[in-house]
């Protein structure tokens, strides 16, 4: 199936989403993504930044699409035409929802973990508006904890159902999920419960904020400081590959190794997760590839300092 | 789990709970649980941790999907109320018909704020949305009834009469 | 005097009897098609009668069932919605108060056009009573012959039962039922698939409005064609249209459609005028809660100067900009001592408090605006809040899930369109709205002329 975006036409199999196709071509044309993961079945669809127009339905049907629609749930049609960053009433949408997604968010990325990490930051930061008119009060609830290695902070979270999701498919059992309704929803066990799987910690690194936190690794340290660095352990339970984040000679976490867009290569366990912080518990394989331009890379210059020019007219370095 | 006695669903209620669920079709019994709230809360009241617990059992889902139900909806008690709980509906069309006043002379009269119980445990007020009675405003609802075109007159006669009634 | 389909023995004692029902003709069409009539020759019939969903969003009927998917092995669900919870909007509950069997008897013809052999009622939680009606009079047509196995020996089965909502405003959008239904949350189902395609249990479904189902006995009793030559244009038959707020006589009625807004309104047989004498009109909220409000020179003339009549597409003249929508037939009539920046606010806390939060815009946004107008309201606004007001509608509008963000957005944006002077006043004299009947002392017609002699 042929389906263009922004112009660039690919062709891709019947059955993927506007969102795949756009990650197949790659580049500026990729539509941001909160929710949806790859990893976890039927995400998607609830964060609304991710929607693009649709000029041309296919090519048996060419009539566009009433309403924009979310890329991540809409699968390509032969012929589709797709609009992300040409349209400008898509790049509108998108600055709008970000907004909405911001205005009940505590803003506290000083003192939040997830800083440097955090998708909410970087989608804000490349797709946000630079303030808002928002000057009332936000909604507030208690912090809680969903058993003793993960922290909820629900002030921050954005309501992606990632974690609740990613529960559902990995446990028998979910004992957490969205209580309530409208803004007034919040993730919880409502009977204080932990989260009780062998893979539970794996809804820490799905979070794209820092509404899931690692106990073990609060306060530590910031993600900036730290070397992410490739790892293997033999596991029982899962494949015992990870990403395990270094200070000197000293583990400081362990979490899912990345994947493009947000998104982690595949689950790891609790028992590598939380209690293998020993530099012998890992064969260290050597440093993880992040994104040039992400705030984790902010140290590792690939260019030697003395090319740097200082444009002072134009402020940029 | 032990489960505490008053909150306990009984073999008689359990036949009820069969009728709803033979309602649906074969392996689609979860879509009974709203029926089953409503019997369970108005047996106990309220829906307590204890009695959630045994809807989930009886459903056979996670208790959490459960609570996740029970909490969506807004007829369901997550906190015992009391006797008789009177809800106003306070949207529009009411609001046209003097529903904000019906409403505070309720719960001045009773000594109350919006979601307090009396301290005789009788009478819970709160506010609600559009209870699909606008046009007979201003209204409460009482459990299954509707009370309608209110005026502090019958408010005043209502309040006696469940009085009476409790005695 | 109009024609009377739905409420044509309105007032009979005990209509609500099986006996009664019985003898003024009732289960007549349920004979008529089981016996003579083929599936298609019942959705042929209703087709050609024209019939547009009551419920609010008025998409042709027949046209709806046509989309219908038959996959093997799967049986096909007819859902009634009356979950219905629109504020203004009470006239599905009017109907299975005192007419349920009128009901049951289109739902058995229905069911029986798209081959539907389980039919569930969604009765909204609140409507306990009406449940118990329904149950009654499911119970009388099970015990003679109306519904269960081999109806009227035609081999035809059908089964239908009522189930109870729990309080939540989201559940009358149709994904948002079939999930209740399932016992799960009220969050409406992304689309597609639609419902036609995958609803109840993942097979085809209909979901349709109570009114709509019930006026198909009588369509297929007297004929498509003869609906199809009540009403103007494509907007045939009649429509119960629930009218309350200020109005002598609130209650439900049944107009031919193409009845003027201003022989409805000011009429004896129908709202009979204004509540009280003295008060003149301000302001009409023509469809339920979700459609844009008209200021009474808009909801009585077009733009164009023609009247405005009750049908889908003259109240819709004009657009956004000067028009409404017929919408689910919420007929609220304000008076002038009416606040509308109150009952913006009344609508947004509604819709603050019923968003369902599965997706950010709609969540988040509602509670914006409930907050932004409750300042408004009590005396803490200021000039950019107006603005901003119709900037948020913007920012939800269309970029959400289901309808409800537009439902959300829609009373906001007209309200601020139509009534920003009074947004204005509001954001000037502070102190005066505080006091909650703030146009009851002094209405603004009044302050105006008062403000007008003052500038010039």
């Amino acid at each position: 199936m042929k389906v263009t975006i922004d112009g660039h036409t690919i062709d891709v199999e019947p059955g993927t989403t506007i969102l795949q196709a756009a990650r197949k071509i790659g580049g500026d044309i990729v539509p941001p993504a909160m929710c949806y993961h790859s990893l976890i079945e039927n995400t998607g669809g609830n964060c609304r930044v991710c929607m693009v127009k649709v000029a041309q339905g296919s090519e048996r049907d060419p009539r566009p699409m009433p309403k924009l629609v979310p890329s991540c749930k809409t699968e390509v049609q032969d012929g589709m035409v797709v609009e992300n960053i040409s349209n400008p009433n898509v790049l509108e949408a998108r600055k709008n929802v970000v907004e909405l997604l911001l205005i009940n968010h505590p803003l506290d990325c000083p003192v939040c973990d997830q800083a440097g990490e955090c998708e909410l930051q970087n989608l804000s930061f490349k797709h946000g508006v630079e303030m808002t008119f928002f000057e009332e009060d936000k909604r507030v609830f208690e912090m809680t904890s969903l058993g003793d290695k993960i922290k909820l902070h629900m002030n921050r979270c954005i309501v992606c159902f990632r974690c609740v999701k990613l529960v559902d498919q990995i446990s028998p059992e979910r004992q957490h999920g969205l209580l309530y309704r409208g803004d007034r929803a919040e993730i919880s066990s409502y009977i204080q419960k932990a989260v009780d799987s062998e893979w539970s910690g794996n809804i820490i690194d799905v979070c794209p904020v820092g509404a899931l936190t690692d106990k073990t690794f609060r306060f530590k340290s910031r993600v900036w400081f730290l070397k992410p660095m490739e790892a293997h352990r033999d596991c029982d339970t899962c494949s015992g590959n990870a990403l395990v984040w270094m200070f000197g000679n000293e583990i400081y976490r362990v979490t899912m190794r990345n994947a493009p867009y947000g998104e982690h290569e595949e689950l790891i366990c609790n028992t590598c997760r939380f209690e293998k912080k020993n530099v012998s518990d890992w064969e260290i394989i050597g440093p993880r590839e992040y994104p040039k331009f992400s705030v984790i890379n902010q140290n590792n210059y690939v260019t030697p300092p003395k090319k740097v020019v200082i444009n002072a007219d134009k402020r940029l370095l | 789990m032990e489960t505490k006695q008053e909150y306990q669903i009984t073999d008689k209620m359990m036949e009820q709970i069969n009728t709803y669920i033979a309602k649906y079709p074969d392996g689609r019994k979860r879509s009974a649980i709203l029926s089953i709230l409503h019997l369970v809360q108005d047996t106990f009241g309220w829906l307590s941790v204890e009695a959630m617990d045994q809807v989930a059992a009886i459903l056979d889902i996670e208790p959490i999907k459960v609570y996740e139900v029970a909490t969506f909806y807004t007829m369901f008690n997550l906190k015992p109320v009391g006797k008789y709980k009177l809800e106003f509906c306070l949207t529009s069309c009411c609001g046209l018909r003097g529903a904000d006043d019906m409403y505070e002379y309720t719960l001045k009269k009773l000594g109350i704020q919006t979601g307090e119980t009396t301290s005789d445990g009788l009478f819970t007020v709160a506010a609600t949305e559009c209870l699909g009675a606008c046009g007979y405003a201003p209204m409460l609802r009482l459990d299954d009834k509707y009370i309608e075109h209110l005026t502090p007159e019958s408010i005043d006669e209502l309040i006696d009469s469940l009085r009476k009634a409790s005695e | 005097m109009g024609r009377k389909i739905i409420l044509k023995h309105d007032g009979t004692p005990n209509l609500k009897d099986y006996e009664v029902y019985r003898k003024l003709g009732g289960y007549r069409a349920v004979e008529k098609a089981l016996k003579i009539m083929s599936p298609a020759d019942v959705m042929e019939q209703v087709k050609i009668s024209g019939l547009r969903g009551r419920g609010g969003a008025g998409f042709p009927t027949a046209l709806k069932w046509s989309f219908l998917a038959h996959p093997e092995g799967k049986p096909i669900y007819l859902l009634c919605n009356a979950d219905e919870s629109e504020p203004g909007t009470f006239k599905d509950r009017y109907l299975m108060q005192y007419n349920p069997h009128f009901l049951i008897d289109g739902m058995i013809c229905s069911a029986y056009a798209i081959g539907a052999h389980t039919s569930y009622i969604y009765v909204r939680g609140e409507y306990k009573f009406i449940i118990r009606i329904l149950e009654k009079a499911i119970q009388e047509a099970y015990a003679n012959g109306w519904l269960g196995k081999n109806i009227l020996g035609s081999g035809y089965d059908l089964d239908i039962y009522v189930h109870s909502g729990a309080g939540a405003y989201i559940c009358g959008e149709e994904t948002a039922l079939i999930e209740s239904l399932e016992g799960k949350k009220g969050h409406p189902r992304m689309k597609p698939p639609f419902p036609a395609i995958a609803g109840l249990y993942g097979c085809p479904t209909v979901v349709n409005n109570v009114e709509s189902l019930a006026v198909v006995s009588w369509i297929i009793q007297n004929g498509g064609e003869e609906y199809a030559k009540i009403g103007v244009g494509r907007s045939t038959g009649t429509k119960l249209i629930s009218a309350s707020g200020n109005i002598k006589n609130p209650g439900v009625y049944e107009i031919e459609l193409g009845l003027s807004v201003n022989e409805f309104l000011y009429s004896d047989e129908y709202c009979g005028g204004m509540q009280f004498q003295g008060r003149d009109l301000k302001a009409v909220v023509a469809g339920g809660s979700s459609v844009p409000v008209l200021p009474k020179n808009l909801i009585l003339k077009t733009v164009a100067g023609e009247d405005r009549l009750m049908t889908y597409e003259s109240l819709s003249e004009g657009g956004f900009e000067t028009g409404t929508m017929l919408g689910s037939g919420g007929f609220i009539v304000y008076d002038e001592a009416q606040c509308m920046v109150r009952n913006t606010w009344n609508f947004s806390r509604f819709y603050h408090d019923e968003s369902c939060g599965q997706c950010s815009p709609c969540r988040e946004g509602t509670g914006w605006l409930e907050k932004v107008l409750y300042r408004l309201e009590h005396g803490e606004g200021n000039e950019r809040d107006i603005d901003q007001l119709v900037a948020i509608t913007k920012k939800i509008e269309g970029n959400t899930i289901c309808p409800f963000g537009d439902a959300a957005s829609w009373p906001v944006a007209s309200a601020v369109r139509h009534f920003r002077h009074e947004f204005e006043y509001h954001v000037k004299y502070r102190e005066k709205v505080k006091n909650r009947k703030h146009f009851e002392t002094e209405p603004m017609r009044l302050f105006m002329s008062e403000f007008l002699k003052v500038e010039a």
